[in-house]
């Protein structure tokens, strides 16, 4: 296994962690089904296994709000689910929110972070920076990682805090585990070094 | 010369006799509208969360692939969402219908005209998406249509009925999101619903 940071296109191949394939395992053990997703680089290598698994609902979303809608719909027809997103998309979901905030639905929204450690651009910042006050601040419990080593565990205690207490909860992935896309070696120039 | 069909009427039409059938009414007067044709244990009003009525559809819709769901609500409440049309249209769910009460205006907040007011044309924008089913609804008689489509028809389908922009009394559902969640999932899921598996 690479032990390089190879960016986005390798997530979740830094540390020699295997933490998508972690996350995975936990979604199998608690019969996840339904997994909501804004395409985002962070939570690619799951999306794909997710998408390959025939037990598995994928819906990708246009926009985040609609898988905290989404996973209420799933709730109350029975269905286990999670929101994969980006920290971006964190605003987006502050109204939807109320939905399970005042019926008291499970959700798990699983966030890669940006704008957080070592970020390039700057308007990811303003979000990213405040992703976590701001879920707070709605009533969200939220729980971190930012080593790879630790990211399994968090989703694991989010997961089971989730449904066992009926709330929002949202478990952050540092950028520092994903590392931060490098623009430069995405330009024509970078990638002719 | 014909006239608007009045919403009240047209949800009672549709919720009549409705066996399994999951229903989820959008924010505002399509909540009442829903509780207005009888409180039902499988009837999910919103309180809030404009713009999540068509995702709380597909998701029960996907959940329950065995059960009819039917999404209720207003231009309002959709031109809120109107991604979440594409997003249904690609997952495709055959037993998911959305029909919208179209009354043109912004009815629980002062009556300011809506987009549809003015020429936008959602079933244009259902078709766009991907829905292959459509119905525009206009007469007694398509309203017959619409309820044949609902309950036997080949999903996901997506109707606009024009309505009568009338000031209707409220018929409150219930507040407690719990209690409605709850009676929601003991109805669907059965007595172990609410119990750890």
């Amino acid at each position: 296994m690479s032990e390089t940071n190879n960016g986005p296109g390798a997530a979740g191949l830094e540390q020699g962690v295997d933490w998508p394939q972690g996350i995975y395992g936990l979604f199998k053990q608690n019969r996840i089904r339904q997994v909501a997703y804004v395409p985002d680089a962070g939570h690619s290598r799951l999306i794909r296994m997710c998408q390959a698994d025939n037990d598995m609902m994928p819906v990708s979303l246009t926009t985040e709000e609609e898988g905290i809608a989404l996973l209420g719909g799933a709730w109350l027809g029975g269905d286990k689910g999670v929101l994969l997103m980006q920290s971006s998309g964190v605003g987006n979901c502050i109204n939807m929110l109320a939905l399970p905030l005042s019926c008291g639905f499970p959700l798990l929204m699983i966030v890669t972070m940006r704008g957080d450690f070592g970020e390039f651009n700057p308007a990811q910042v303003p979000m990213g920076a405040n992703a976590q006050a701001v879920l707070e601040a709605m009533g969200v419990i939220v729980k971190r990682a930012d080593r790879a080593e630790d990211v399994v565990e968090t989703v694991s205690a989010g997961m089971r805090m989730a449904f066992n207490i009926y709330r929002p909860v949202a478990v952050l992935i540092g950028q520092r585990v994903i590392g931060a896309k490098d623009f430069r070696k995405l330009t024509k120039t970078g990638a002719e070094q | 010369m014909t006239t608007l069909l009045r919403r009240r009427q047209v949800v009672r039409t549709l919720l009549k006799d409705r066996d399994g059938l999951m229903v989820v009414g959008g924010l505002g007067a399509s909540a009442w509208d829903i509780t207005d044709a009888g409180d039902e244990p499988t009837s999910f009003p919103m309180w809030g969360a404009m713009g999540g009525a068509t995702m709380v559809g597909l998701g029960m819709a996907l959940a329950q692939p065995g059960r009819r769901a039917l999404v209720v609500t207003g231009d309002g409440e959709l031109l809120m969402s109107l991604g979440s049309l594409a997003t249904v249209a690609v997952k495709a769910p055959k037993n998911l219908s959305i029909v919208v009460l179209d009354n043109e205006h912004y009815g629980e907040t002062g009556m300011q005209e809506t987009h549809t007011r003015f020429g936008v044309d959602l079933v244009v924008m259902a078709q766009g998406a991907g829905f292959r089913s459509t119905i525009r609804v206009n007469t007694q008689g398509d309203v017959a249509r619409l309820r044949e489509a609902v309950y036997n028809g080949d999903g996901p389908l997506f109707a606009v009925v024009k309505v009568d922009p009338e000031k209707l009394p409220l018929v409150l559902p219930p507040r407690d999101g719990a209690y409605i969640k709850n009676r929601f999932r003991l109805a669907v899921l059965g007595p172990d619903a609410l119990h750890d598996e």
